[in-house]
């Protein structure tokens, strides 16, 4: 058995990058959807929450045809940023952040659900603004909302496999994340590492999972 | 002089409801408005904060134009003088008692000074929900004075308190509006409440006024709409 950190390094890696770029992108349409009464939000919300029930491998080969430089998104990232996506690590980004897309939104939408809105009008009518009335009454006040969001998105994304594997293929530190490379333990009957990264895995969405409960427990309590 | 000519088409249900009320009020005087839950008290109240437009009349206070429609002028509760005190307070839970006032103050002394207005002093370091329900009402008051309003909002501030504790608040909210000379509208559905704490009563009922006046005067007719938004 020969252990290989470099695919744990790379989903760690794809990990904080997806949950980083989610958090930010999540966050004004989680607002939209959860303070919006247009009947258009219905729409948009199913779409966005479609990573949720499609086959990621139905998922991960529509990423690819689009991310591909024929497609329209690879198209685009060629002719502006000279970048390519399918196969690379920026490919397997956007792929991570459409398949977790779901799970941050649902969670800050959820978050933002829980903060009465009396608390923003009181916020309002004591002078503030909306950006400030965000950050210093509806953020501190949802934490167990956003802890949520990281820790399942997070989670998704390091144990993602279909998405990853139709968009960016197996290339060694670059790709080749952990649940492929466990697969591919697993074919060639090397069961004691596959077996080692699958625990190491399982431990690491435990310790996320715990965290979390025990934050909600205690902002239940207050 | 706060001159308010408040007109706003609400949909409660299958119910369609419509506000219609008109009024003037010295300013440094304390007005009791009562009625029934669902005669628009609130909404009178919210659209007084710039929480809520009207869909037509006006407001002002003093020379300061808040809502009208020619020229159309709606300012936001930011632009408003005002303070507004929630029924069920709406204090923010992540900030001590403290932080609650500071967090409308910005400064220090005057925190402290509205603290000891509001006998809050012991309990400064104190979160929400370490607070009883009086504790609340005057941390929510001190809190709603922070910003020197010129008009000071109370939408049903004592209805959460047993009767005890809401007659020694009573006399709180009072003593406080007396000494910072502020312009007060207070909700309530009870009658007593509003004859003991208020200077003039206005009663609303369907969202139209039907009487209004000094309180020892209240049963002279004061008919809606008749109270003409006067010039700047």
């Amino acid at each position: 058995m020969s252990l290989d950190l470099e695919p744990f390094l790379v989903s760690l890696r794809l990990g904080l990058w997806v949950t980083g770029l989610l958090l930010v992108i999540c966050f004004p349409l989680a607002w939209i959807f959860a303070r919006s009464r247009g009947r258009w939000v219905v729409w948009v919300e199913s779409t966005a929450a479609l990573p949720l029930v499609l086959s990621p491998t139905v998922l991960g080969f529509y990423l690819l045809i689009l991310l591909s430089p024929r497609g329209a998104i690879g198209r685009l990232f060629m002719d502006v940023f000279h970048l390519r996506l399918a196969f690379t690590f920026a490919g397997i980004v956007i792929g991570g952040c459409v398949a977790s897309l779901p799970f941050m939104l649902t969670a800050l939408k959820t978050g933002i659900q829980g903060v009465p809105t009396q608390l923003l009008d009181a916020s309002y009518t004591l002078g503030k603004g909306k950006a400030e009335t965000i950050f210093r009454v509806v953020v501190p006040n949802m934490k167990s909302g956003i802890a949520a969001g990281l820790v399942n998105t997070f989670a998704h994304t390091i144990g993602g496999f279909g998405v990853m594997l139709m968009v960016g293929g197996s290339l060694p530190g670059v790709t080749k994340v952990v649940s492929i490379a466990v697969y591919e333990r697993v074919e060639s009957l090397d069961f004691a590492s596959a077996h080692v990264y699958s625990a190491i895995l399982v431990a690491l969405s435990y310790v996320g999972v715990l965290l979390l409960n025990r934050l909600q427990r205690r902002e239940a309590r207050r | 002089m706060l001159y308010f000519d408040i007109k706003k088409r609400l949909r409660a249900g299958a119910n369609a409801f419509r506000l219609d009320a008109a009024f003037c009020l010295e300013e440094g005087s304390f007005l009791g408005i009562r009625g029934a839950s669902g005669s628009g008290k609130t909404t009178l109240l919210r659209c007084l904060a710039g929480l809520c437009r009207p869909d037509s009349g006006g407001i002002r206070l003093g020379e300061e134009l808040w809502y009208g429609t020619r020229p159309p002028v709606f300012l936001p509760p930011q632009r408003r003088s005002v303070g507004l005190v929630f029924q069920d307070y709406a204090l923010f839970p992540n900030m001590t008692v403290y932080g609650n006032v500071f967090y409308a103050t910005g400064d220090r002394k005057r925190t402290l000074e509205l603290l000891e207005l509001a006998r809050l002093t012991k309990l400064e370091r104190h979160f929400p929900h370490e607070l009883s329900g009086g504790q609340k009402q005057r941390t929510a008051l001190a809190r709603a004075l922070g910003r020197r309003p010129r008009l000071l909002l109370l939408d049903e501030p004592l209805s959460a308190l047993d009767e005890s504790l809401r007659y020694s608040l009573g006399d709180e909210l009072i003593r406080i509006q007396r000494e910072t000379g502020v312009t007060a509208i207070l909700v309530s559905h009870s009658r007593e409440e509003i004859s003991r704490l208020c200077t003039e009563v206005l009663e609303l009922a369907d969202g139209r006024i039907l009487g209004a006046g000094a309180e020892d005067r209240f049963e002279e007719r004061f008919p809606s709409g008749a109270v003409e938004l006067g010039p700047a």
